[in-house]
């Protein structure tokens, strides 16, 4: 049964490999930016993730950001973070965005303060992510506020939330998975994929579950850019998985072809992902890299995206 | 083995630089003494095993507080011997002189605290 | 306990820096075990107060007192009739103890010596590691004697996030994750079930001053004026 009617929604109800991208709002006032990168990511995918303040760097909010995709004719999947807003403001942001004509949200725990440009802030975290996930769905379903109050006016939301299938300990990682599908997620998108044997046996733990009959997963793919980005996901990211091999493929390649290299590498991880049972799609965050998107979506076969009535 | 050093220099006995206390060197430089070394035995050679090392702790500590007071921390030092080493206790002791000759007076020494201590009742 | 630290010197220093005559309180409890505000402590900063204003020319008369508690009146009381020749008091209890004794003198200010850091244990002499916020929401018969709400640094109810690394939390290297201990204890001791379910969303419960009288006990008539 439809809840949402976004296009995402759509896709992935009607059996289609969905296809996802990401987009990171500026750092100021400039609609343009946004409709800069917007441009690249249009046709291309089935819908565009909006950070939220992410790594806990100010940006523009993600709801505005979000509006400005409608308008350009992409649909955005509002992201929203436990970090920055106790649950009267998360409601009334929810709302505002549904209101506005935004169809897809993904309910994040968020960076914590300490890494970003306001490192002395106080996180809020009234409510934890499965806590989130769990007060949408109610919004939506049963048209109740947190506390329990009638809402006039249900939230037409397609409620995504993150897994990151590396994070110890790897065992909890699938009865998590199965805590945000009791919370009432409709779809996942994962953590960057590096280590391919980790992730199948991730996703083989939660056929075996049953939870990919209950909720579409989207693969997360970021290409590296460089030897750089790679050595750097690997040592300073927390949770993130960078097997050996990736390194090693990309220092076996000059530097000026590292870039086609980590393309590459994205471009087989695509190809199996497509094939692998319990995966629903892929989720591109292609960071700072907006403009390759297209390139990318055509050689892994993406194109062009289908069209569901 | 008769060897002298230098006059001014008081020695206040203590069981083990153990028991030297924040306080006590504290007290020294507040009444007005010009300046106050600890010396211990050699590290890694205290008979309580760790009582030289928090000396030195406590006497880092003083001299963090004469910073933030505005006197100059070489008021206050450590130095490290070993039983046996007769001259070289009167090395430190003559270098310590020396230094606080160069520092000067302790510009305390011509006003007295006024400090009350409160009994609780 | 509760654990708290000195201030900097130069910002207690500013605090009093109009007054000529101030009294140094300690506590002898839990700021005295943790080496922030006990008598000795007290000799020290009344020593540091003395040096520095006579070195600035601008001597301070100081009285030095340590209560065995300054969260109960029995011990304030002992100040009655001589906290009032003091201009100011600066107190190195913990922000409850400051509080208390500031509402005994209503007419002396009272300035705080310390920073209060928190409910923490006392993992060896000068270390102390916090343990407990007081939400008064105790969850820890769930989460394996591990409260999420002090040492997950999201304070989440439905941990580990995606951040946990290798053990660690995603802030510090040197901080373990909360979520990562609390999987690893209820698994040595079969009782995982625990946390299988969706912990719900907290009902706050200190958002508002909170008041406790234990059963049994009520609360007293405001004394005559």
């Amino acid at each position: 049964m439809m809840k949402s009617g976004s296009n995402l929604e759509k896709i992935l109800r009607a059996g289609h490999f969905a296809f996802t991208g990401e987009l990171g709002p500026p750092r100021g006032a400039h609609a343009e930016e946004v409709r800069k990168k917007a441009a690249h990511l249009k046709g291309r995918v089935d819908a565009v993730n909006i950070t939220d303040n992410q790594t806990a760097v100010v940006r523009m909010a993600s709801w505005a950001a979000s509006l400005i995709l409608i308008q350009e004719g992409i649909e955005p999947n509002y992201q929203m973070v436990c970090r920055d807003r106790n649950r009267l403001a998360m409601q009334a942001d929810i709302l505002g965005a549904a209101a506005l004509g935004i169809r897809n949200m993904l309910c994040l725990s968020g960076d914590h303060c300490l890494f970003g440009d306001h490192p002395t802030a106080k996180g809020v975290f009234d409510l934890d992510s499965i806590q989130l996930i769990r007060m949408v769905k109610q919004l939506r379903d049963e048209g109740k506020f947190q506390s329990g109050a009638d809402v006039d006016g249900r939230p037409a939301i397609f409620i995504g939330a993150a897994s990151n299938p590396f994070a110890d300990p790897f065992e909890w990682r699938v009865q998590r998975l199965a805590k945000k599908v009791e919370a009432g997620v409709d779809f996942i998108q994962t953590q960057c994929i590096y280590n391919m044997a980790k992730f199948r046996e991730f996703i083989r733990l939660a056929n075996e579950e049953g939870l990919t009959e209950k909720v579409f997963i989207l693969a997360g793919i970021t290409p590296m850019k460089s030897l750089g980005m790679a050595k750097y996901m690997k040592t300073k990211v927390p949770g993130m998985d960078v097997p050996d091999e990736i390194i090693s493929r990309l220092q076996g390649v000059p530097r000026d072809k590292q870039a086609e290299e980590g393309i590459r590498i994205a471009l087989e991880q695509i190809a199996e992902l497509k094939e692998m049972k319990g995966v629903h799609g892929v989720h591109l965050m292609a960071i700072e890299w907006e403009h390759r998107v297209p390139e990318i979506a055509e050689r892994a076969g993406m194109l062009p995206r289908p069209v569901v009535g | 083995m008769r060897l002298s050093y230098p006059a001014n220099v008081k020695i206040v006995l203590v069981p083990c630089t153990g028991k030297v206390d924040v306080m006590h060197l504290l007290k020294a430089i507040q009444m007005g003494a010009d300046g106050v070394y600890c010396v211990g035995c050699l590290e890694g050679a205290c008979h309580y095993n760790q009582g030289n090392l928090r000396c030195r702790e406590r006497v880092e500590r003083v001299r963090e507080i004469l910073q933030e007071v505005g006197l100059e921390p070489d008021r206050v030092r450590m130095y490290n011997l070993s039983s046996g080493e007769a001259p070289t206790f009167v090395a430190y002791a003559r270098e310590m002189t020396e230094l606080i000759r160069r520092l000067g007076p302790n510009p305390l020494k011509n006003s007295q605290p006024a400090i009350r201590v409160e009994e609780a009742a | 306990m509760i654990v708290a630290k000195r201030k900097p010197f130069d910002e207690i220093l500013r605090m009093i820096e109009s007054h000529r005559k101030v009294l140094v309180a300690g506590c002898g409890t839990c700021v005295a075990v943790c080496l922030a505000g006990g008598e000795k402590e007290v000799a020290v900063l009344a020593a540091e107060i003395d040096m520095a204003r006579r070195l600035k020319h601008e001597p301070i008369e100081l009285g030095q007192t340590t209560l065995e508690r300054q969260c109960d009146r029995e011990y304030l009381a002992q100040l009655d009739g001589r906290a009032e020749a003091y201009e100011a008091i600066v107190s190195l209890a913990c922000g409850v103890g400051i509080q208390f004794l500031a509402e005994r003198f209503p007419k002396i200010p009272v300035y705080p010596g310390v920073d209060t850091c928190g409910l923490a244990v006392n993992q060896d002499v000068g270390w102390y590691e916090e343990r407990c916020r007081s939400c008064g929401r105790c969850v820890l018969d769930r989460t394996a004697g591990i409260c999420p709400v002090t040492l997950c640094a999201k304070g989440l109810y439905n941990g580990p996030c995606g951040g946990t690394n290798r053990g660690s939390c995603e802030i510090d290297p040197e901080q373990p994750c909360a979520w990562y201990a609390i999987h690893e204890r209820l698994k040595g001791q079969g009782r995982l079930d625990c946390i299988r379910a969706i912990t719900p969303a907290q009902e706050w419960r200190d958002t508002v001053p909170r008041t406790l009288i234990q059963p049994g006990y009520r609360k007293p008539e405001k004394a005559k004026a």
